[in-house]
């Protein structure tokens, strides 16, 4: 019934994380910084929630950039260039409320380095003056280091061994420009939930506005199931219908940790299962 | 010469449906009722009075010819029986196994009055099964007429629209914004009520009429309405989108791990097959004890469900009593023979979770029915001081749904009431966008297969009206669908 997608380019940054660049005209139409897609690998796989990390109208491609952290992730990054996948559905969520600053810094931790992508270019576009900051644990998951210097006025890199740029915390060096730039109206954070905490940390005793992502457990994204509530500001919010963007000084991300961690038995015995399988049939998980 | 049938000539009692035993079903996904054989079919049909003036067909909300399919079941003619249904329901398989006729056609039915009514519902089962095994499925003869609608929604409310605009040569767009068709009948009801293969089947027809279903697509995100009618040339849109927003009740401890609404436990299970892993990937994640709250036809399809996906223990807690209970009487049936607990006026204070936020209970109160409220129905009131917990490692809310937001973000100028269903003219169905109709429980709130199936219908017509392929309505015939 479903016609499926094409991955019409495949690029692995490093042994867990890779991109793909997914052939939808569609999604790559209505596709605005912020959105998310759902993705579903096969007949028996799961819904994925990826946020958007690129579109390009022209090519009519949604670009996504994946982390093998589980069975699913880890499946799919055995595809490959012009393999296709059963269901890619989006853009969902609401596209982030981007207006001109005149000055933005936007933070990217691991995997979020990417969603952070469009936002910046967005930023850009309409003339505000952006800095970045890119975090990842080591130097060889450095990635998009060159499509972030095109958009940034000035790029900050930090790694937690110091092997390449700053050692230490994205948040460590928010808290240094935030000190140089006092005239930021606004700063972007996307990455694991520790870090945009951390982040909002640094930015809530100068009240300077913090937009946080947040990639809560999903089923079908579409407002239906409610696994994705998070708390607000006091308020139940869903992030697939609500965010995922949110003003991060009013998320409760103590509560969202919590949650995060429903599924931690099941995906490890999924993963149990996988290593097993994939041993069993002589391949390399 | 044939004799007359009466009251005193029939059998008095109904013929029992074959059912799969309550010890056995409580563990496995099969459906638990069996369905008639053709001489069970043929007794019962044999009840029915053909009376001149059927009050049955009244009770139906989408006014099937009861009694005529009746009298073709009897006379051997299934493929006549099965016409006769699918002229007025689009998904006579799925009614006869999901609506709850106790309520609609049966509780009007002129043998009820002496003796058990006809089982109406289980020989509308029969019939839509027996035609779908045994003849090839009938197009009917359908006219282009080069008009263009899109229908929001494959559940209960959109198939039925498009089954009405189809036959009357529209070519119809259904679009689904998940992964699969049917909506409901495929995320919300479980197999062992309503097999998928069952839906699959009916909307194979309406494929053959030619609708196309678009899989994937979130109308209001991918496109939007005004995007349909300008730039894809739809000349009428139908939203029927449904009401699956889910609800909680704002008691602390909501949000702790072990949580659920309805609507992620049904779609964990059914629609991504949870009930099947590791098989299919997506997991349930529920505990070994389960309290489901709330007592309709929801909480039923939860509490059956967490049994069979083996739970320890399954309780149901309602704030009213049985009799108050929303559920159908067949539910609430199959629910205590297999097992599961019910605590009546019993009303959830809150959720209590340990250091690493779990459910470890469920904190209640009793409560006690106090005089009637402006609905008429007698307000449950808590009894202060008899709170106690209910050791459960995992809580269901089947409280209902909510208006999804989507749409009506994306759709200037769409009215929407206080609660966020559409609003629509109860003639055409229309809302307050010319074209634009809605219907089901996108309009209503959580409501029956059967309710948005009538709803999709009425909107069709209205859509035919409104695109000139049916005279408009007259006065007369305005008053007297008013009256």
């Amino acid at each position: 019934m479903s016609k499926g997608y094409r991955i019409v380019k495949k690029e692995v940054y490093s042994p867990v994380t890779y991109m793909w660049e997914v052939e939808a005209p569609d999604v790559a139409l209505a596709a605005q910084p912020g959105h998310f897609v759902m993705v579903r690998m096969s007949e028996e796989g799961e819904r994925i929630p990826l946020t958007v990390a690129d579109f390009d109208r022209q090519r009519g491609t949604v670009t996504v950039v994946i982390q093998a952290v589980g069975k699913s992730t880890r499946e799919m990054m055995q595809l490959d260039q012009g393999d296709s996948i059963l269901d890619f559905i989006g853009p969902l969520g609401e596209a982030s409320h981007i207006q001109r600053r005149s000055k933005v810094i936007l933070v990217g931790g691991g995997l979020g380095v990417a969603p952070v992508y469009p936002q910046l270019r967005a930023y850009k576009d309409l003339g505000s003056t952006t800095l970045s900051i890119i975090g990842f644990r080591t130097k060889n998951l450095v990635f998009w280091e060159e499509k972030f210097r095109a958009y940034s006025e000035e790029l900050h890199i930090a790694t937690d061994d110091g092997s390449s740029g700053h050692k230490g915390f994205v948040s460590q060096v928010l808290q240094i420009l935030l000190e140089e730039h006092r005239d930021t109206e606004e700063v972007v954070a996307i990455g694991p939930l520790p870090m945009m905490k951390a982040c909002c940390d640094v930015t809530r005793p100068c009240g300077v506005r913090t937009m946080v992502s947040l990639n809560s457990i999903m089923v079908d994204g579409t407002g239906m199931c409610g696994s994705c509530r998070v708390t607000v500001g006091g308020k139940l919010r869903f992030a697939c219908v609500d965010g995922p963007d949110f003003d991060g000084h009013q998320v409760d991300f103590e509560e969202l940790m919590l949650r995060q961690r429903r599924f931690q038995r099941e995906e490890r015995e999924s993963l149990q299962r996988y290593d097993e399988d994939c041993r069993l049939r002589g391949r390399t998980p | 010469m044939t004799t007359v049938k009466t009251i005193h000539t029939i059998p008095k009692g109904r013929t029992p449906m074959a059912e799969q035993d309550p010890q056995a079903r409580g563990k496995n996904f099969e459906e638990v009722a069996l369905g008639y054989t053709l001489p069970d079919a043929l007794r019962e049909a044999d009840r029915c009075l053909e009376c001149k003036k059927p009050r049955c067909i009244a009770g139906c909300p989408v006014g099937i010819d009861i009694p005529g399919f009746i009298r073709a079941i009897g006379q051997q003619d299934l493929r006549k029986a099965y016409e006769i249904l699918r002229q007025d329901n689009p998904l006579p398989a799925v009614c006869g196994r999901v609506c709850p006729q106790e309520a609609q056609c049966e509780i009007r039915c002129i043998v009820g009055i002496k003796a058990e009514p006809v089982c109406i519902g289980r020989l509308e089962r029969f019939a839509a099964d027996y035609a779908m095994e045994h003849f090839e499925a009938e197009v009917p003869a359908i006219t282009p007429t080069g008009k263009k609608a899109a229908i929001i929604g494959s559940g209960p409310a959109g198939v039925a629209c498009a089954a009405d605009l189809a036959r009357a040569g529209v070519d119809v767009t259904v679009f689904e914004a998940l992964h699969m068709a049917g909506g409901v009948l495929k995320y919300g009801i479980p197999e062992f009520r309503l097999p998928k293969l069952i839906v699959d089947r009916e909307l194979e027809l309406l494929k053959q009429m030619g609708v196309k279903i678009e899989l994937n697509t979130v109308i209001g995100k991918l496109f939007t309405i005004p995007q349909l009618m300008q730039t894809k040339d739809f000349d009428v849109v139908f939203i029927g989108t449904g009401a699956g927003f889910p609800k909680f009740q704002g008691s602390p401890g909501e949000n702790l791990n072990g949580v659920f609404s309805a609507n992620e436990f049904l779609t964990r299970v059914n629609l991504m097959r949870g009930f099947r892993h590791p098989a299919y990937d997506t997991p349930v994640g529920m505990g070994r004890r389960v309290a489901v709250i709330g007592a309709g036809n929801t909480a039923m399809d939860c509490a059956r469900c967490a049994l069979r996906m083996g739970a320890e223990a399954v309780t149901v807690v309602y704030r009213r009593t049985q009799k108050e209970s929303p559920a159908r009487a067949e539910e609430l049936h199959h629910a205590m023979q297999e097992g599961i607990e019910f605590q009546w006026l019993t009303n959830p204070v809150k959720i209590l979770g340990d250091a690493e936020g779990w459910v470890i209970g469920m904190e209640c109160v009793r409560m006690v029915l106090g005089d009637p409220d402006a609905s008429g129905r007698r307000a449950p009131v808590e009894q202060p001081g008899t709170n106690f917990v209910i050791p459960v490692d995992t809580v269901v809310y089947a409280l209902g749904t909510r208006a999804n937001p989507v749409i009506a973000r994306s759709t200037p100028g769409l009215k929407t009431n206080q609660w966020g269903y559409i609003e629509v003219d109860e003639q055409t169905g229309m809302t307050s966008i010319p074209g634009v109709f809605a219907g089901g429980d996108i309009v209503t709130g959580s409501a029956t297969v059967i309710l948005a199936l009538g709803a999709g219908r009425r909107a069709a017509r209205g859509m035919l009206r409104y695109m000139g392929l049916l005279p408009p309505q007259t006065p007369v015939e305005a008053a007297a669908a008013k009256a």
